[in-house]
C-alpha cells in the first residue's frame, strides 16, 4: 500500500495493517480503514468477522498486534480508553456501562478530570445544551435505572460528547431499539455529521447501512475485503462482499399440513420482580404443524410468556393446557416445575434468549452441555457416552465451528453457541418448540440454518413457537403471527397476509382498543 | 510525514495476550519453577533474617519431614501423613461447596463441633461398654453435629438467600465457644485441659495413623468420581456456573444447596471423629488449629480437584513442618515458618498468570520499518473469534498493560 503523503485534508482516522490475535485465532489479520471527517462510515460484517476486535483497538480496549493508528494524520498510539478520548474517540458499546443510581449527567461526568469544581446544575445545563444541540430527548436530572434502553443508549453517547469525542463509534447500537427509536437515532447521527463529526456505525442489518452511511468498509473473517460508496452499493452487492458469495433471501413456508391443537393458553396473567404487570391475559392457541410468531417490542412479556410455558416463571392466574400428541390427554402445565413437565411425558423443548446464561453453561463443554437434558438418565453415575455421540452429530450436521468437542461452550462464537443449543433443543423430539429470538446476533447463513431447522420441526408436525424481533423473518417464515404490546395480545395475523405496517402498528399503539381497560395509561 | 513522528510514537513496552491451551507438561514445568524460584528466594531471606545458611536452610526442611535418623524418620513420615491426610479430608469437605459456588469457610468450626460431639459421647458414655458400639456412636454424633452446622447456612441461604460467608464464619466462633463451655464443665479442677481420653481410639494395626490415612485416601477417590462422574456432582457444577440454567432445566437449586452442604458435613464430621478417636484422643479450642481455613487455599489451589489436592496438601504441610524445624533450630518466632508457607503458595498462585497469559516485549527494531510487516506466519484458517457473544459472557481475551516505564527511553 502506497503512503498518502500527499494528502492535503488528513483522514480523520486511519488503519494501516492492524492484526490481531487471540490464542492461536486471528481476530483482525493486516486490515486497513479510513474514515474521513464529516462522515458516516457503516463497518459491515458476519458475527464473528473482526468487527468489534477492530474498533475496541482504536477505542484503547485492546492493543494490535501489529500495524498503525492515525488520527488526523498523525501516528498515535493507543493504551486505554483514556489515550482514545486524548485523540478524541469514543465508542459507545454494546452493552452499557452506566451506573444505575446516577442521574443521567451524573454518569456522564463520572470520571472527567477537567480540573473544574464539581457542580451538579451546571453539568446538568452542559448536558442539556449538548443534547440540545443534536436533538436528544433526555431529563439530565432522570436516574438510569428508570430509563429505558434507548434513553441509556442516549446517555451513552452524551458521555462520549461531553468529553468531545469528534469520532464517534457506535457498535450495534440499534440492535436494542424499535424502529421508531432507531429512526430517531439516525437523525441524530445525521446531525452530528453536519457538525463535522467522523461516525463509525457497526452493524450487519444491511437495510440501515444503506440508510444511514456515506460509505461502507466490510470485513470478512477477519480481513478487510474494501470500502464501496453507499450510493453505489445495493443490498445484494453488499451481502455478496460480506459472505463472499451470492445467498437467495428467500425463506421457504410451506403450507401447514395435519395441524392439530398443541397448547392452549387462556386467561394468563403474571407480575414481575417490581410487582408490574407483565402479563395480562394472554390467549392463544399453538397447533402442531404451524409456526406461530410471536411480534413485540423487546420487554413486552415475551419472555414471561414463554418461562410461564416451560415452568420457569409461574404467572398469577390462567391456564397453559397442553394436548399429549400420543394419548390426546391434556395436561396443565401451570403451577408446574421444569422437571415435573418433563416428568407428565411433555416434549417441550425451549431456546431462551440468554443462551450462556439459561440454556447453556457457559464454562462445560459441548458434551456436557448436551448433556443438561439427558443426564438423569444414568443411576448415581452420568451417562456422558451417549451425549458424547450426540454432540459429535450436532457438531457435524449443524456445522458447529469448535476446535474441539472439549472446548467451553463461551469460547464459541454467537452462532455456534445457538446451534449448540437449538441442536441439543431439537434432538429431544419436541412436540413443542419454544424459540426466542434465535437468530439475535448471527450472521446470515446462521440465521438461515436456524431458520430451516424451524421448518424442519414444523414438517414434523411439531408446534413451533418463535419470538422474533425482524418483522421480515416473521413475516417470510411464520403461519401465524401474535402480537404482544405490554403484556396484552393485540392481535393474531396471518403471516402470510400480514404486511409489516400492520404489525408494527400492533406492536406499537399505546391505547388498548380491544381491551376495555378503563385505566387506560396515559401515555 | 509518519516519519517525522516516530519519536513520538510508542508501543507499551509490554502487552499482554491470553494463552491457547498449554500442554500439560509445561504448565506444570512452569508450577514447579515457580516453587524452586519461591523456596530460594525463602532460602536467602533465611539467611538475612534468622543467620541459616542453604545448607542449614534445606537441611531444615528435609530434617524436618523426613527425621535425622531411622528412628526418627519413621516418626516424623507418619506425622507427615497424617497432618496431610487430615488437611485433605477437611479441604474434600469444602470442595464440593466450592464448586457449588457456596463460599463456606466455617469449615473450622463444624469440625470442631464434630470432634466436640465425639468427645462428648466418650465423657458421658462411661456406660457404652462395647468399644465398638462406643466408636459407632462417636461417629454418628460427630456426623450429626458436622451436619447440622453446615446445613443451618444452606438453609438460611436457600430460603432467605442470606449470605454463607458472613454466616458460615460466625458460626466458627459459636463453635469455639461451645467447646470452652464444655471443657470448662468437664474438668471440675478449673483447668480446661480435658487430657487425654482412655476411650474411643480406633484401632490401630501397623501404625496409629494407618486406618485413618488410608481411609482419607479412599475418601479423596470417592470424592473425585462424585464430583466427575456422578448426576449430583454434574448438578452442583450447574448451580454453580449459573443459577439460572440450572432452574430452567429442571435442577432443584435449593435443593442442591442442602444437600451438597450435607455432604460437607458429613465429610466435617468425620474430620472431627477422625481427630478425637485416631489423632489426638482429646479436644480442646485448637483442635482444628486454622486447618478449616488451610483447607480452603488447598482446595483452590488443586483448582477444586481431589486428585491434586492430595498434592496440594502435601505441600503445604511439607512447608510448615520444614519451615517449623528452622524455627525451633534457630530459636526464632513461628511467625516465620508462616512467612516461608505465604510466600510459596504467593509463587504457585502468581505463575497461574504465566500459564494463562503470554507477555510480549516490544519489538526492538519496530521503528526501523516503515510500514510494519503483516506479520509471517502463514495464517492457517481463521477459525472462530471471540467477538461479542450472544449472552455477553465472554471475558476480556487479553488487555494491554500501559507501562509507565516505557516513556524514558
Amino acid at each position: 500500500m502506497e503512503q498518502k503523503e500527499a494528502r492535503n485534508i488528513p483522514l480523520a482516522l486511519e488503519l494501516k495493517g492492524i492484526t490481531k490475535t487471540f490464542g492461536t485465532i486471528k481476530a483482525n489479520y493486516n486490515v486497513d480503514l479510513e474514515l474521513k471527517h464529516g462522515e458516516i462510515l457503516a463497518l459491515l460484517g458476519e458475527n464473528g468477522s473482526g468487527k468489534t476486535t477492530l474498533m475496541n483497538m482504536v477505542a484503547g480496549i485492546y492493543y494490535p498486534d501489529e500495524g498503525q493508528i492515525f488520527v488526523d494524520g498523525e501516528e498515535v498510539v493507543i493504551r486505554s480508553p483514556k489515550d482514545a478520548f486524548d485523540h478524541k474517540i469514543g465508542m459507545i458499546h454494546q452493552h452499557f456501562k452506566l451506573v444505575d443510581l446516577f442521574s443521567a449527567a451524573e454518569n456522564v461526568v463520572l470520571g472527567v478530570k477537567d480540573g473544574k469544581k464539581f457542580n451538579i446544575s451546571e453539568v446538568n445545563e452542559r448536558v442539556q445544551k449538548i443534547a440540545d444541540r443534536y436533538g436528544f430527548i433526555i431529563d439530565p436530572k432522570e436516574k438510569v435505572h428508570e430509563m429505558s434502553v434507548s434513553q441509556k443508549q442516549t446517555v451513552e453517547i452524551l458521555k462520549v460528547l461531553y468529553r468531545g469525542a469528534d469520532i464517534l463509534i457506535l457498535d450495534e447500537p440499534t440492535a436494542v431499539l424499535t424502529p421508531q427509536e432507531t429512526a430517531k437515532l439516525f437523525a441524530v447521527l445525521r446531525k452530528m455529521k453536519e457538525d463535522g463529526k467522523s461516525i463509525i456505525i457497526i452493524t450487519h442489518k444491511l437495510h440501515e447501512v444503506l440508510s444511514i452511511s456515506d460509505r461502507v468498509a466490510v470485513l470478512r473473517k477477519g480481513e478487510y475485503i474494501g470500502t464501496v460508496n453507499t450510493s453505489e452499493s445495493t443490498e445484494s452487492s453488499l451481502t455478496e462482499m460480506m459472505v463472499g458469495k451470492k445467498i437467495t433471501l428467500n425463506i421457504d413456508r410451506s403450507e401447514p399440513h395435519d395441524v392439530v391443537e398443541r397448547l392452549s393458553v387462556s386467561g394468563l396473567s403474571g407480575l414481575n420482580a417490581e410487582g408490574l404487570k407483565v402479563l395480562d391475559n394472554v390467549s392463544f392457541t399453538a397447533y402442531g404443524g404451524e409456526i406461530l410468531g410471536i411480534a413485540g417490542i423487546a420487554g413486552s412479556g415475551q419472555r414471561e410468556l414463554l418461562e410461564a410455558i416451560a415452568g420457569i416463571y409461574s404467572p398469577e392466574s390462567g391456564e397453559i393446557l397442553y394436548n399429549d400428541p400420543k394419548g390426546g390427554a391434556q395436561v396443565n402445565l401451570r403451577k408446574k416445575t421444569p422437571l415435573q413437565i418433563r416428568e407428565l411425558g411433555v416434549r417441550l423443548s425451549f431456546v431462551p434468549e440468554d443462551r450462556l446464561g439459561m440454556g447453556l453453561v457457559g464454562s462445560m463443554d459441548i458434551t456436557d452441555n448436551i448433556m443438561l437434558r439427558s443426564y438423569r438418565s444414568g443411576f448415581v453415575l452420568l451417562n456422558r457416552s451417549d451425549p458424547k455421540k450426540l454432540a459429535e452429530e450436532i457438531v457435524n450436521d449443524l456445522e458447529v465451528a469448535t476446535p474441539h468437542l472439549n472446548t467451553p461452550v463461551r469460547r464459541l462464537s454467537g452462532g455456534n453457541v445457538q446451534k449448540v443449543l437449538v441442536g441439543r433443543e431439537i434432538a429431544s423430539a419436541p412436540s413443542l418448540l419454544m424459540a426466542a429470538y434465535p437468530v439475535r446476533g448471527l450472521d446470515i447463513n446462521s440465521s438461515y440454518a436456524i431458520y430451516n431447522l424451524l421448518n424442519e420441526q414444523k414438517e414434523r408436525g411439531v408446534a413451533v413457537i418463535l419470538v422474533g424481533e425482524d418483522l421480515d423473518v416473521l413475516l417470510a417464515l411464520c403461519d401465524r403471527i401474535l402480537v404482544i404490546n405490554s403484556g396484552r395480545v393485540t392481535g393474531i395475523l396471518d403471516g402470510r397476509t400480514a404486511t409489516k405496517e400492520e404489525v408494527g402498528f400492533l406492536m406499537t399503539k399505546s391505547d388498548r382498543v380491544e381491551n376495555t381497560d378503563p385505566e387506560g395509561g396515559a401515555a | 510525514m509518519a516519519s517525522e513522528h516516530h519519536n513520538a510514537v510508542k508501543e507499551p513496552l509490554i502487552h499482554i495476550t491470553k494463552n491457547a491451551a498449554m500442554p500439560f507438561w509445561k504448565g506444570l514445568l512452569i508450577r514447579a519453577a515457580a516453587v524452586l524460584i519461591a523456596f530460594l528466594l525463602c532460602s536467602i531471606l533465611a539467611f538475612f533474617l534468622i543467620g541459616a545458611n542453604p545448607l542449614e536452610f534445606f537441611g531444615a526442611f528435609i530434617k524436618g519431614n523426613f527425621g535425622s535418623n531411622a528412628m526418627m524418620a519413621k516418626l516424623r513420615i507418619w506425622k507427615l501423613l497424617k497432618d496431610t491426610a487430615i488437611l485433605l479430608l477437611i479441604a474434600l469437605a469444602v470442595t464440593p461447596a466450592f464448586r457449588m459456588r457456596f463460599w463456606n469457610i466455617g469449615a473450622e468450626g463444624q469440625v470442631l463441633m464434630s470432634a466436640l460431639a465425639a468427645a462428648a459421647v466418650v465423657y458421658y458414655g462411661k456406660g457404652i461398654t462395647q468399644e465398638w458400639l462406643l466408636l459407632v456412636i462417636m461417629f454418628v454424633a460427630a456426623v450429626a453435629a458436622g451436619i447440622i452446622w453446615s446445613v443451618l447456612p444452606a438453609i438460611f441461604k436457600a430460603l432467605w438467600n442470606a449470605n454463607e460467608t458472613l454466616f458460615t464464619l460466625m458460626m466458627n466462633y459459636v463453635a469455639s465457644f461451645f467447646v470452652a463451655y464444655a471443657l470448662v464443665k468437664w474438668t471440675p479442677d478449673g483447668s480446661s485441659v480435658l487430657g487425654e481420653l482412655k476411650r474411643g481410639h480406633l484401632p490401630s494395626p501397623g501404625n496409629e495413623y494407618l486406618i485413618f490415612t488410608l481411609t482419607v485416601l479412599l475418601i479423596t477417590g470417592i470424592m473425585f468420581v462424585y464430583l466427575y462422574y456422578s448426576k449430583q456432582g454434574y448438578e452442583i457444577s450447574v448451580v454453580g456456573e449459573s443459577q439460572r440454567t440450572a432452574r430452567y432445566i429442571g435442577i432443584n437449586v435449593k435443593k442442591v444447596i442442602v444437600r451438597t452442604m450435607t455432604l460437607s458435613g458429613v465429610l466435617c464430621g468425620l474430620a472431627g471423629f477422625m481427630i478425637v478417636a485416631a489423632l489426638d484422643h482429646t479436644v480442646t479450642t485448637t483442635s482444628v488449629g486454622g486447618r478449616g481455613f488451610t483447607a480452603i487455599i488447598v482446595s483452590w489451589l488443586a483448582k477444586f480437584n481431589p486428585l491434586i489436592m492430595i498434592g496440594t496438601a502435601l505441600l503445604v504441610v511439607f512447608l510448615n513442618q520444614g519451615a517449623g524445624q528452622l524455627a525451633t533450630t534457630f530459636r526464632v518466632s513461628f511467625a516465620f515458618p508462616d512467612v516461608v508457607v505465604g510466600i510459596v503458595i504467593f509463587f504457585v498462585i502468581g505463575c497461574e498468570f504465566f500459564i494463562r497469559y503470554k507477555v510480549h516485549f516490544r519489538h526492538k527494531n519496530r521503528h526501523a520499518a516503515e510500514v510494519p510487516a503483516p506479520g509471517g506466519e502463514g495464517s492457517g484458517g481463521s477459525g472462530e473469534n471471540p467477538e461479542k457473544e450472544g449472552g455477553g459472557g465472554g471475558e476480556r481475551p487479553a488487555e494491554v498493560i500501559p507501562d509507565k516505564g516505557g516513556k524514558l527511553k
